[in-house]
């Protein structure tokens, strides 16, 4: 039996005439991430894309999993192909549902008929289709206002198309729509889930993270590394910058008041980071922060941070709540690997009673004991490139 | 260079371990239940590895019983004891320190209503001899206890429980977690007075994946690892040969003459750390004078424990980290020995093998110099 997929477009459909430019990259996404699972084609129609495999028996599972974590894509369906004749469709429906119907008590059926030739009007295909699952399936009742299962019919110009529910995509806009911006990765729950938001907007993503050996130990780097790959399912490739930065923070500690480490920290990240953003093409840097969450995340804070980059800072999570960001770091996948303990470069010399409302004054003033140029220049030289994909799976 | 002090976690296989395996694996790989030649092949592989944990333990064959490590062990005795002496009592005295695979099973039995006790241990991870008397009463069916703690390597009183269950007249079984005494200290069933003996190869120089139990011939125990009635039916499923006859290897080459000599020279490996140690003031030791020089527990107070042992990674040199350093997470052991948070923040476990040299110490100790005048310190 032919499968083919036929894919409904998220946003996308609702922009005007450069609509083909979105629609030409979510094309490219989706033939860089299945290349390697199978052989098709994509044709466009409306505001639906239907892929043919030319591959024989291609893997439906892997394929359903991949374009699941496609952005741009609304809902998908993998639907039986047949000739368009209503004893085959029929008999195709039951044959190919068979085995989902099982796990199901309630149905109804749906028919779309964008050829208007032909010869059975839309509630008539619904009639005689309905009519056929129910004679084969006497497990199953029909509900038309609450199914657990539509069954669709599409008629369209070479095909009938038939499949069970529709399976629901990752929304949001095809990566690559938006530009390139840098995450700042840490490790913990957040900064995974400001990474996929800003990567559903539409962002390629690269990456930096801060690592100081031996405060923190190569586990955590390796977390951070399991991390983005979670995160480059969906964004594809990650070009990720891991920065030593054990130096940074012993002159910190050993040359700036206790109470402004943190902050003078964060600020040297981020000096680091639009360094490393400038010098990748990248026109903005993404963090994790959420307003209050902890000392350098309070809006004084935030200030004192936001002033060193001249660059947009892209904050997704700024207004979330920690539950909030944790059932979607659930859903990502990412947070069984974010609560791993280990260490990251935050939570190492914090001080006890860290300041909650600096002003620009005092730390620009604490950070004079600093060489800031010469060492922000010595970590940036001394960074390692990895690249992260898992988006591309091996053969 | 690369210096390996983690042996109470693991320890390296011996070549001719590795050698004895590989035999198993290739030429003997029958299946010991089959009566064949193949089959028979093993079987004489695996009784002969038993001969050699009996000698080993000072005991006879058929009061040897292999399993898959010290955990299994340690789990197959708890319950096994306790299902068979439920209807003499319902008291079960352990102490506060001991190793998740027996302190878990122990809290299992609790919530089934059995009546635990969780001996207190001193700042050296020692219980006292007189608290044992009173917690052991007539109605007691178990005394679990390890012969070595794995984190301070403190020794327990086995002897002491012994007499105290049998002048408490008790009915129960003294089971003797020995995984980390084994190899390093006589451990013999007559003299501690043991009814049940877990051991594991990995921690002596032989492979993952096998260990064993000592059963004292007449002991009933209840099996609930259930199949086909291997092992006197208290572990049943099919022997894992290769493991077995590389357990045997590894304690072969623990000749008992040696042990002494062993303990004597990692004793000094002890010493000598020690004194190249003695001018940090900031080194605080966790392990008492009575525990074995094998295991010895220090804390650099203000170096994060996981931050010395990356420092000392990154320098080829492996210890342990007691604890894991994330808050709430503090050792077990350390705490209920009443150790300071900052001490047991940055405890680490230094863990010798008789194979450890003079000269590994040595830059042992000088690593740790470095770490410690290198590092920031941090308040814990």
């Amino acid at each position: 039996m032919k499968e083919i997929i036929l894919i409904k477009y998220g946003e996308l459909a609702l922009k005007g005439l450069n609509r083909s430019t979105f629609e030409d990259i979510l094309v490219k996404n989706l033939k860089r991430r299945l290349s390697n699972i199978m052989d098709f084609s994509i044709t466009r129609s409306q505001s639906t894309m239907v892929i043919e495999p030319i591959s024989k028996n291609p893997d439906m599972e892997a394929v359903k999993e991949v374009i699941s974590k496609v952005f741009g894509i609304a809902g998908f369906s993998i639907a039986a192909a047949c000739e368009k004749e209503i004893e085959t469709i029929k008999k195709t429906a039951v044959k190919y549902l068979e085995d989902t119907l099982v796990s199901f008590k309630t149905f109804k059926v749906e028919a779309k008929r964008s050829d208007k030739k032909f010869p059975l009007k839309s509630p008539e295909i619904c009639n005689e289709l309905g009519g056929y699952i129910l004679s084969k399936n006497h497990h199953l009742k029909v509900d038309v206002h609450n199914p657990d299962i539509v069954v669709t019919v599409e008629v369209r110009d070479n095909y009938a198309f038939i499949h069970g529910n529709q399976i629901k995509g990752a929304g949001g806009m095809p990566v690559g729509t938006s530009g390139r911006a840098v995450i700042m990765i840490s490790g913990g729950i957040d900064s995974p889930v400001a990474a996929w938001t800003m990567a559903k907007r539409g962002l390629v993503l690269d990456a930096v993270h801060f690592a100081s050996p031996p405060y923190t130990s190569a586990r955590a780097e390796q977390k951070v590394l399991d991390l983005l790959s979670k995160v480059s399912e969906y964004s594809g490739k990650i070009n990720t910058f891991i920065v030593p930065f054990t130096e940074i923070q012993e002159r910190i500690k050993d040359d700036c008041p206790e109470e402004l480490v943190t902050i003078i920290m964060r600020r040297m990240m981020m000096r680091t980071t639009e360094k490393i953003a400038k010098k990748q093409g990248c026109s903005a840097i993404i963090t994790g922060e959420s307003l209050g969450q902890v000392a350098s995340q309070t809006l004084p804070s935030i200030a004192c941070t936001d002033i060193v980059a001249n660059i947009p800072i892209f904050r997704p999570l700024i207004g979330m709540d920690k539950n909030e960001i944790v059932a979607i770091s659930r859903k990502i996948d990412t947070f069984d690997i974010s609560i791993q303990p280990y260490e990251d470069c935050c939570t190492i010399f914090v001080p006890k009673h860290p300041k909650l409302r600096p002003t620009l004054d005092e730390v620009a003033e604490a950070e004079k004991a600093l060489n800031i140029d010469e060492l922000i220049g010595i970590a940036v030289k001394n960074t390692k490139f990895v690249i992260i994909d898992a988006s591309v799976r091996e053969n | 260079m690369q210096c390996y002090f983690d042996n109470s976690a693991t320890t390296k296989p011996l070549n001719s371990v590795v050698k004895a395996m590989v035999k198993a694996l290739t030429e003997n790989y029958g299946n010991p239940s089959s009566s064949h030649k193949i089959g028979d092949d093993a079987a004489n592989l695996l009784e002969s590895s038993r001969k050699s944990l009996a000698k080993a333990l000072y005991c006879r064959e058929d009061e040897i019983f292999f399993t898959s490590g010290g955990t299994e062990s340690n789990n197959i005795a708890i319950f096994g004891a306790v299902e068979a002496l439920k209807r003499k009592g319902k008291r079960i005295v352990t102490t506060s320190i001991e190793h998740p695979s027996v302190s878990k099973c122990i809290d299992r039995l609790s919530e089934q209503g059995y009546d635990v006790v969780k001996l207190p241990v001193d700042e050296y991870g020692a219980v006292k001899e007189e608290d044992l008397f009173p917690a052991i009463t007539k109605d007691t069916i178990l005394v679990s206890l390890a012969y070595v703690n794995s984190e301070v390597g403190s020794v327990q009183p086995i002897k002491a429980a012994a007499k105290a269950i049998k002048s408490a007249n008790a009915p129960a079984m003294l089971h003797v977690d020995a995984v980390q005494a084994f190899g390093k200290i006589k451990v013999k069933p007559s003299l501690l007075g043991a009814d049940l003996i877990s051991v594991s190869a990995h921690k002596v120089h032989g492979p993952k994946g096998v260990g064993a139990l000592y059963v004292k011939k007449g002991t009933r125990l209840v099996p609930y690892v259930l199949g086909g009635g291997h092992e006197g039916n208290i572990r049943s499923g099919t022997q894992g040969v290769p493991g077995i006859a590389g357990f045997s290897a590894a304690v072969d080459e623990i000749k008992e003459d040696e042990i002494k000599q062993n303990y004597e020279k990692v004793k000094l490996l002890k010493k000598k750390l020690l004194a190249e140690l003695k001018d940090l003031d900031n080194l605080v030791e966790n392990s008492g004078k009575e525990s074995i020089p094998y295991i010895l527990n220090i804390s650099l107070i203000g170096l994060p424990s996981e931050v010395l042992k990356n420092y000392l990674s990154e320098h080829g040199v492996y210890v342990s980290t007691g604890s894991a350093c994330s808050r709430g997470q503090r050792s077990v052991i350390l705490t209920e020995m009443g150790l300071s948070n900052e001490r047991i923040d940055s405890a680490i476990r230094i863990s010798f093998s008789r194979f450890n040299t003079e000269k590994e110490v040595l830059y042992l100790a000088k690593m740790i110099k470095q770490a410690n005048n290198t590092l920031r310190k941090v308040k814990l």
